[in-house]
């Protein structure tokens, strides 16, 4: 199993270069090059001074300065070249690495964003909210350090390595073979606790995530909490978690801390032994083997080798801190490509939602002014003619069966017609299925073909943007955005002027208390409208749908928090909205369901009783029971 | 605000200073390194092995000791840190726990969780880096500078230069980029927040067909987030290539100088080893203020979650319990006298104005009106959820504010609007209301609020698991079962708010004459929306704009022409059709 985890991640990081390369390209290869040029530079320092011993000073000694003065001259211009390369590139790929990290976050966020707006609502409804909004976060902010800061370095540094061994092997076979052993010692030590880290750090989430459960838990119950003077029993159960979370986040920073002075002393004790050897070597005069060929080992080798060996050490320190975030980086980005990757909602549909305006004859004709006759626009392939059918709101269902899930059937044989006009009342039990069928209708879920029909056409054909343009919704549970109260209501129609807005929120009996809001339309609501009541917030809600001004309109407990004097008021403008317009009404007070043309009782996913209210009180079944409280809705 | 914060480390002073400490050793022996490593260099040229191997085995001891205080700090930083965010957390929540209502109502559900582990894992990780880095930087930079002194007073003087070059170039940009990042910050939760009321807004915004709103919306956001990043992140990369500039340029410098030196007095002031320390030791120097700075850099990074930290814990309740509060409720009268209340001392508007009402032990009181007409705020006064800002609440005949609090809300039990079931078992939710409930007080508690059926039916009955936020019963069941944990604290006064809207009338009338027959001394003040609720009350209160405006029984208030009056039409417009 770990062995298809290491593949994904491999494919991950694979399909990470990919997306970076595939924005980047020139940039990336500039910072590549200047990588390169960098890391060059930072090796070549190490061996300038074994030059400048063996070359000018130790002849220096014997021979006097002005004997090697052209040559210390041409020696430190030579590294001065050389410096000055290495920061002029240093220079140049940290700063377009800056707009390399951005660019790509930005691009990553952007495509998760418009992919996310595709998605069905089924993703949605499996999937924990707070799970994609870390994608965004968390996982985003993994994967800047990653190729912000972990990627640059660990490129620089395994060139680093790279060019440093080979110096060596230039240098010395024989100590180049301390080396490497000393650095598999290294690398163990790294992997062994590095690993254990990581496996602590994921730990450490999992710790992390659990209480913030709780934490959020009781925070939505802090009242209640107070109210039943529970406080020390919350505490109680914070701790233990806390707790937890401490021990194993102590566990991974230590040993996170303990790896960078471990390895830092495995670079000391190599350093002895080179020492140590290489004095032998010297002393015994053994021969040297190198690139070079053979020869005798000297000291200004010796002295060399163990500063490219203390570089050495230091570089695979760095490379050691990066191994975690990398970790973590990559798995940040397996999430978000999975994001990016979930298939959109289908939509097949081809017949579309225009303005229309009758001629003199009566015919349909498409105009691009609003003229509050709208048509569906349906091209025929077959003979490439385009007929218009006017929009009417004349919804049908044929024999609907329909599950969340193949396993579970909500709905069982739902048959209903609402013609044009109509006012159409859903009443039942929590989870009868009243909501669902709404979902279908603006196809939130699909069907099979054919089962349901929008003025004759077979929804599925149309397109779904114009399905749901077709048809206002008002939710129970109201969502607000971050911006003022007019933006809100606005939101419903985006060019919409003020005056329409007000005149809705007049409609939705919004106006009076919005004015009486600190700013009156431009109040700013933050957090889904926390500082207004429910009942304010359905208000507004309303408003929003009814600046839309849709030809069909689904209320699904629209005035569930509202009180009745209101709800009448409100009532009574919607009436007045949506004349010779149909209406769905889902509600679980009857007095909102009262004026109905047709309610349906639902129970358990089949409709039992329908019929306007007289002709349900006459039968005295469920609703009549309902009505005159002799029988619960839940 | 640091010393707000600081409070909180208690037990983990030791590790805290202990941390320091380890590091001071682990730093002096990496400062004699590069002397050790010098001499040996220096035996090389020599011709006997002894120096070599002595000095190696010097350093091999060094170099273990090192380890051993390195591994040490290691794990005393890990357990300061780790132990101080743990004192954090804790602190804040036992702060919250000691919130009022008032403080509650300031801070958002989501903003004290992101403050409880976003914010806390910032601070932590910047206390790890001061205890450890940026104690171990400047003592680096210190010794290296002595050090080099020791070798060579001159050549050490050339660091006296390109220090303070570096240091001001880094401070510079760190100065420069702060403001920046503080911009970036407000952008970065305005544009994470769009993105959480878009996931919870979804439907709203398909049935809008606003996908491509939102998307632009979006992208504006991202847009604004990378510029201003990237103008910081470039401005910040400026770091390194400064540093190395400053690296090169000593090198030079020292390879120079000492060349002459060495050269000039035949090796005799400065040897060829010393030169490869001198310069270890300047690469250390400068390094470190590169660490200095990146720990300046992440200190302000964390200010901003510090100072949303200290925020909770400064705090204070604004409603405390008096010391030696009376413990004990006489009785369930209330009395409201003059009373006016504002939610804060700013708003000029009151909530509840020159409110005057006596209940009387046993009574049922029924309290009717509009959207926003404070019936809530009314029957919060009552178990001092708040506080007056005129006038006084008595319950049993004295001021609530002289009882003590937990005694007092142990004999008014409210039923919130808002009602919350924790995740647990039916069992564990009802006992809330009294610890040690045995299970037949859980039923006959039950049964009063009609919930007992409905739980039968369950295949685990008192055990069934309720999830989190109690989506697994109906708003009904949920309702029913936050009655049945009310009563169970056998309460003096029992208060329903808005409890029993999501249950049908006839259950409604069964649970209200459960309680008039069963518990007849307690008094209950029902607020509802629907008039059946409330119609066989001893007394009726109708509110309005956060006044009384009417009192009196059903019969009164249907005889006189007002408020109560409508409502009754609107709900029975019908019914009178019929």
């Amino acid at each position: 199993m770990s062995r298809t985890k290491e593949k994904r991640s491999k494919g991950n990081f694979r399909r990470l270069i990919g997306y970076l390369f595939s924005h980047f390209k020139l940039r990336l290869t500039i910072v590549c090059i200047c990588i390169i040029i960098s890391a060059c530079a930072s090796v070549v320092a190490t061996v300038f001074l074994q030059r400048l011993i063996d070359e000018c000073i130790t002849p220096g000694i014997t021979s006097g300065l002005e004997a090697v003065w052209p040559k210390l001259i041409s020696l430190l211009g030579t590294m001065a070249a050389f410096y000055a390369c290495g920061v002029a590139a240093a220079l140049i790929y940290t700063r377009l690495m800056a707009t390399v990290t951005q660019g790509t976050l930005k691009h990553m966020r952007n495509d998760m964003f418009d992919r996310m707006q595709t998605l069905p609502l089924r993703y949605f409804d499996t999937h924990i909210h707070g799970d994609i909004m870390s994608t965004y976060t968390n996982d985003t902010d993994a994967i800047r350090q990653l190729i912000g800061q972990s990627l640059p370095l660990m490129l620089q540094s395994s060139l680093t390595v790279i060019a440093i061994i080979f110096m060596m092997i230039y240098f010395s076979i024989w100590l180049t073979l301390i080396v490497i052993f000393f650095m598999i010692i290294m690398l163990t030590v790294t992997k062994k606790l590095g690993g254990e880290s990581s496996k602590y750090m994921m730990k450490q989430q999992k710790a992390l995530a659990k209480e913030e459960g709780y934490i959020e838990e009781m925070m939505n119950g802090q009242k209640v909490i107070k109210v039943f003077c529970h406080e020390e029993e919350s505490k109680k159960g914070f701790i233990k978690l806390n707790e937890q979370l401490f021990s194993d986040s102590q566990r991974a920073n230590k040993m996170g801390n303990v790896l960078m002075p471990t390895l830092g002393n495995i670079g000391n004790l190599m350093y002895v032994f080179i020492a140590g050897i290489g004095g032998i070597m010297v002393f015994e005069k053994a021969v040297n083997i190198s690139l070079t060929g053979t020869d005798l080992i000297t000291a200004g080798i010796i002295i060399s080798f163990l500063s490219m060996a203390r570089q050495l050490s230091q570089t695979i320190g760095q490379v050691s801190m990066q191994v975690s975030l990398v970790a973590m980086g990559i798995a940040g980005a397996g999430r978000v490509f999975e994001l990016m990757d979930q298939k959109p909602e289908e939509d097949h549909g081809y017949v579309t939602l225009v303005k229309a305006e009758k001629n003199s004859e009566g015919q349909l004709t498409e105009t691009d002014h609003a003229t509050g006759l709208w048509a569906w626009r349906h091209p025929h392939s077959s003979d490439g003619t385009v007929t218009y059918t006017e929009l009417k709101g004349d919804i049908r269902m044929e024999h609907v069966d329909f599950g969340y899930v193949p396993e579970k059937t909500v709905l069982h044989d739902i048959s209903l017609y609402a013609k044009p006009g109509q006012k159409i009342a859903f009443v039942g039990a929590t989870g009868a299925g009243k909501t669902t069928i709404t979902n279908l209708i603006n196809r939130f879920y699909d069907i099979p073909d054919g089962k349901i029909r929008y003025d004759g056409i077979n929804i599925t054909k149309i397109r779904k943007p114009d399905l749901r343009r077709s048809l206002g919704v008002v939710l129970q549970d109201v969502n607000l955005f971050t911006g003022t109260v007019m933006e809100n209501i606005r939101y419903g129609k985006l060019d919409a002027t003020d005056e329409e807005c007000i005149a809705a929120a007049k409609l939705a009996n919004a106006d009076d208390f919005i004015t009486r809001l600190p700013d009156g339309y431009d109040t700013v609501l933050t957090g889904n409208g926390s500082s207004l009541s429910q009942g304010q917030r359905q208000l507004i809600s309303i408003a929003r749908a009814a600046v839309a001004d849709p030809p069909a309109m689904i209320l699904d407990e629209a005035t569930s928090s509202i009180d009745t004097r209101t709800e009448a008021l409100v009532q009574e403008g919607m009436d007045n909205l949506m004349k010779g317009r149909t209406v769905f009404v889902i509600a679980h007070r009857l007095s909102t369901v009262r004026n109905s043309d047709a309610i349906m009782v639902l129970d358990h996913g089949r409709i039992i009783e329908r019929g306007n209210h007289d002709e349900l009180i006459a039968q005295k079944g469920t609703y009549y029971q309902l009505y005159t409280g002799a029988f619960e809705l839940e | 605000m640091i010393k707000t914060l600081l409070k909180s480390v208690r037990q983990y002073k030791k590790a805290s200073l202990a941390s320091p400490l380890l590091v001071t050793v682990e730093v002096i022996i990496e400062c004699f390194l590069p002397l050790v490593m010098a001499m040996v260099i220096d035996s090389m040229s020599g011709n006997s092995m002894t120096p070599i191997l002595k000095y190696g085995l010097m350093l091999v001891i060094m170099a273990m000791f090192s380890l051993l205080f390195g591994v040490l700090a290691g794990r005393e930083a890990a357990t300061a840190s780790c132990g101080f965010a743990k004192n954090l957390r804790q602190d804040m929540y036992f702060k919250i726990q000691d919130f009022a209502f008032a403080d509650m109502d300031k801070f958002s559900t989501s903003s004290l969780v992101t403050r409880m582990t976003t914010d806390v894992t910032n601070v932590q990780n910047a206390y790890q880096m001061i205890i450890r880095a940026a104690i171990r930087t400047p003592l680096m930079m210190i010794f290296s500078v002595i050090m080099s002194m020791t070798i060579n007073v001159k050549m050490a003087c050339i660091f006296l230069v390109t220090i303070p070059v570096l240091g001001i170039a880094l401070f510079g940009i760190v100065l420069y980029v702060h403001p920046i990042f503080k911009r970036i910050f407000k952008k970065y939760d305005a544009m994470n927040n769009s993105v959480q009321e878009n996931i919870a807004g979804i439907r709203v915004v398909k049935s809008f067909v606003r996908e491509d709103y939102e998307a632009k919306k979006f992208g504006k956001a991202s847009e604004d987030v990378r510029k201003d990043f990237t103008r910081a992140e470039k401005i910040l990369a400026f770091n390194n290539p400064v540093m190395m500039f400053c690296i090169y340029m000593s090198m030079l410098l020292i390879s120079y100088f000492g060349a002459r030196i060495i050269i000039g007095t035949g090796a005799v002031s400065l040897t060829t080893g010393e030169l490869s320390s001198l310069i270890s030791y300047g690469v250390q120097i400068l390094a470190a203020m590169m660490v200095l700075s990146m720990v300046f850099v992440m200190t302000i990074m964390a200010e901003e979650s510090a100072n949303r930290i200290a925020e909770v814990l400064t705090q204070e309740s604004s409603l405390q319990s008096p010391e030696n509060g009376i413990r004990k409720v006489k009785n369930g009268k209330i009395d409201f006298e003059n009373v006016s209340f504002c939610y804060s001392k700013a708003s000029k508007k009151k909530a509840l104005s020159n409110i005057n009402l006596t209940i009387n032990p046993g009574e049922t009181i029924g309290i009717i009106g509009g959207t926003g007409s404070a019936k809530t705020t009314l029957i919060q006064l009552i178990s001092r959820l708040y506080d007056v800002t005129e006038g006084s609440v008595k319950v049993g005949g004295i001021d609530v504010r002289k009882y003590d609090l937990e005694a007092l809300r142990n004999e008014v039990a409210v039923v919130l609007q808002k009602n919350v079931l924790f995740s647990g078992t039916i069992k564990e939710n009802l006992r809330w209301g009294k610890k040690d409930a045995d299970e037949e007080e859980l039923i006959r508690v039950c049964r009063l609020a009609q919930a007992d059926e409905f739980i039968q039916q369950f295949p685990k009955k008192y055990d069934t698991y309720i999830e989190q936020g109690g989506t697994n019963v109906s708003g009904g069941q949920k309702q029913r079962l936050c009655i049945a944990r009310a009563l169970l604290k056998k309460p003096k006064i029992l208060i329903l708010d808005d409890s029993t809207s999501a249950v049908d009338t006839k259950t409604d009338a069964l649970i209200r004459k459960a309680m008039s027959e069963e518990i007849p001394d307690t008094t209950k003040i029902i607020i509802a929306q629907r008039v059946s609720s409330v119609e066989d009350a001893d007394k009726i209160i109708v509110m309005d704009g956060g006044r009384i405006a009417q009192q009196g029984t059903h019969r009164q208030l249907l005889a006189a022409d007002g408020i109560y009056r409508e409502v009754y039409d609107s709900q029975t417009r019908s019914k009178e059709v019929e």
